[in-house]
């Protein structure tokens, strides 16, 4: 700064004249390497939205037209017998789409809970035993215990095949821990402090002050979490195999796209074993479970790349 | 605030607050903690659910790692089990499977690492530099769409798309270009490659979000001052974007180095099939086939003891390399 002052008048009227052609040039002059950006750009959105087009154009074809090669990213001779009978022939694909909400919505609700308890409470900094308590819990950041020792909890608990396993394993996330109590330390502490000033006890300054200031950070872990448990099916496919009704739509999409189990086609006879059917049955099957997370997260961008950026840069 | 000051806090939350202090003195009248309990209480009530669900299932199954070191018997409680010593460590490395297993998590860990890692920081670059606001918005927020969609819906729709007999791409090969169908999927060295890409196109849009809102943080003065020098737009990435974006770098690789063992199981699960297991069978689907498909619960322990482990030291490391070569950065 001192230094600026000592550069003669010349000098800094030079200095301006230049930021100011630069400024010029940055907003009006638009140079080739600015559309060869763009291009880069046009090419990742295609490469982005193509294979969603290309699975609904499949599951939009007719089967002949998919056997002889005809379908690439545009339905040819539009068909709509495969939604048909994913929704309407075939029961397990709709219940399961329905008990996939339910246990999202439940386990959203839980998370986003038990997270804010576990982060609140370490924000004081007078809370005795605090180091100890995040030590804890930073811990298991850094060492997992494995499928099998979770596998043997889980039989002694008796959680095997029992919906539950789906639910209270994965309750907290470090992750989401401290950036909720990063997020909760920006804020103005006088706000707890007049509060305190007033008696009002912690839960109660937590829930009528913290609470309502938090709406980016508690909703980007909410849709974290649910894009988390609606994109799930590891804990299914290990702990739940017993207990087809409560498979969450992705394992039912696993065994759908690898043949496992076949999609009931009765209303529409004759078509069982028609290798094209069956593309175009599991094409609209993805398209059915996908279009719920893409109808959402373009609404909250604003809020998870506020959350995002929490918990990795600001300090 | 400065860059500095960001990854200062968050080396402090990683280290466990060892440099705060706490307010509370070590001798206390009776009165002040009858106070303290009274005004805190609800505090360590609120903190109990949570330190619950931690021991219950984060420290128990710690405790479980045991079945490692025990006879493949789980319906014995575990400290009745009869010991085995190294006898699961030893079956493991006397099979052929596990090799294999190690050798592909390794490969598939480094191909991530050389392709996917730098693909997130060139595009954050690019993006920085797109002059059209609303362009760039839209840009952004399709390029975060994959990473909303679930491994088993990415395999559906690789599957389709790279269908040897039906998929766009080889029908698209076989029309314009005439070629012969690639089975992409189908045999082990495309699928190594393709199922590298997918991962990449998977998370680039998202892994971006860090660089950009580092990018955002560097000072414009920077940049004019680079522009009264006569920088080029190269010359400015080169020595004001990337040096700004530096310590952000260095924690992100410090963590895919702590990551390096463990493969995503939902990845290589969906996307693998009977054609290429010899490549395809990481380390997480190796303890899932032997624990729980063919029931040798202590076998897989160990496995996924030995991942555990292998982890935990190459995440700190890569921070004592890091910290090393530059006494400031690193996590703690």
């Amino acid at each position: 700064m001192v230094k600026n002052r000592e550069i003669s008048k010349e000098t800094h009227e030079k200095i301006l004249a230049v930021k100011a052609t630069a400024n010029k040039n940055r907003l009006h002059r638009t140079s080739f390497g600015d559309w060869l950006i763009v291009f880069l750009c046009v090419i990742l959105i295609i490469t982005c939205i193509l294979p969603l087009l290309s699975v609904i154009a499949q599951s939009l074809s007719s089967p002949r037209a998919i056997m002889h090669r005809e379908v690439t990213f545009w339905p040819v001779e539009l068909h709509t017998d495969a939604y048909r009978d994913l929704i309407f022939a075939d029961r397990r694909f709709m219940t399961s789409l329905g008990w996939t909400a339910i246990l999202t919505v439940i386990v959203t609700i839980i998370n986003v809970t038990m997270t804010v308890l576990c982060a609140y409470p370490l924000t004081y900094d007078k809370l005795k035993g605090r180091r100890i308590i995040t030590i804890f819990i930073l811990f298991t950041m850094l060492f997992n215990a494995g499928t099998i020792p979770m596998f043997v909890l889980f039989r002694n608990l008796n959680l095997i095949n029992n919906p539950l396993v789906l639910v209270l394993p994965g309750m907290i996330s470090v992750f989401w821990v401290i950036v909720m109590r990063k997020f909760f330390l920006g804020l103005p502490s006088s706000l707890r402090e007049s509060a305190e000033i007033d008696g009002a006890n912690p839960l109660r300054i937590l829930i009528s002050i913290y609470l309502p200031l938090s709406a980016p950070v508690l909703a980007t872990a909410a849709l974290m979490y649910a894009v988390g448990r609606w994109n799930g099916f590891t804990d299914a496919l290990m702990f739940m195999q017993g207990r087809p009704e409560y498979h969450p739509i992705q394992l039912l999409l696993y065994n759908i796209i690898n043949n496992n189990i076949g999609i009931d086609t009765t209303l529409d006879p004759g078509v069982a074993g028609n290798p094209g059917r069956s593309e175009t049955l599991r094409g609209a099957a993805i398209v059915v479970a996908t279009v719920p997370i893409l109808c959402v997260y373009p609404w909250l961008q604003r809020f998870f790349v506020k959350g995002v950026t929490l918990g990795a840069v600001k300090g | 605030m400065s860059m500095k000051k960001h990854i200062d806090g968050l080396v402090q939350y990683m280290s466990g607050f060892t440099k705060e202090k706490s307010n509370f003195p070590h001798s206390i009248g009776l009165r002040r903690a009858g106070n303290y309990l009274i005004r805190y209480w609800i505090l360590y009530a609120m903190l109990l659910l949570p330190i619950a669900f931690f021991i219950i299932f984060r420290y128990v199954p710690m405790f479980n790692i045991l079945l490692a070191f025990k006879e493949n018997n789980i319906f014995l409680p575990l400290l009745e089990v009869p010991w085995a010593g190294i006898a699961n460590f030893a079956r493991a490395w006397a099979m052929d499977h596990f090799h294999n297993a190690v050798k592909s998590t390794i490969m598939f860990s480094i191909l991530d690492l050389i392709v996917g890692f730098p693909a997130p920081i060139i595009l954050a670059l690019l993006l920085n530099e797109l002059k059209f606001r609303r362009f760039k918005r839209i840009t952004q927020t399709i390029s975060y769409m994959p990473f909303f969609l679930s491994w088993i819906i990415i395999s559906g729709m690789a599957l389709r798309l790279f269908a040897t007999n039906t998929g766009a791409v080889n029908n698209i090969l076989m029309a314009w270009f005439n070629m012969q169908p690639i089975p992409f999927l189908g045999e082990t060295t495309h699928w190594v490659w393709t199922v590298v890409l997918i991962a990449v196109w998977r998370s680039l849009g998202w892994n971006t979000i860090i660089y950009l809102a580092a990018i955002t943080s560097i000072s414009p003065e920077l940049y004019e001052a680079a522009e009264v020098d006569g920088a080029s737009r190269l010359r400015k990435i080169w020595h004001v974007t990337l040096p700004g974006i530096r310590p952000v770098i260095v924690i992100l690789f410090i963590l895919t180095m702590g990551n390096m063992m463990g493969a995503d199981f939902e990845r290589f699960m969906s996307l693998s099939n009977h054609l290429v297991r010899s490549v395809s069978d990481v380390l997480p689907l190796f303890v899932y086939r032997w624990g729980l498909l063919n029931l040798q619960y202590a076998l897989a322990t160990a496995v996924g003891v030995i991942q555990s482990f292998i982890n935990l030291i190459l995440l700190l490391g890569a921070n004592f390399v890091i910290k090393r070569i530059d006494g400031e950065a690193g996590l703690w």
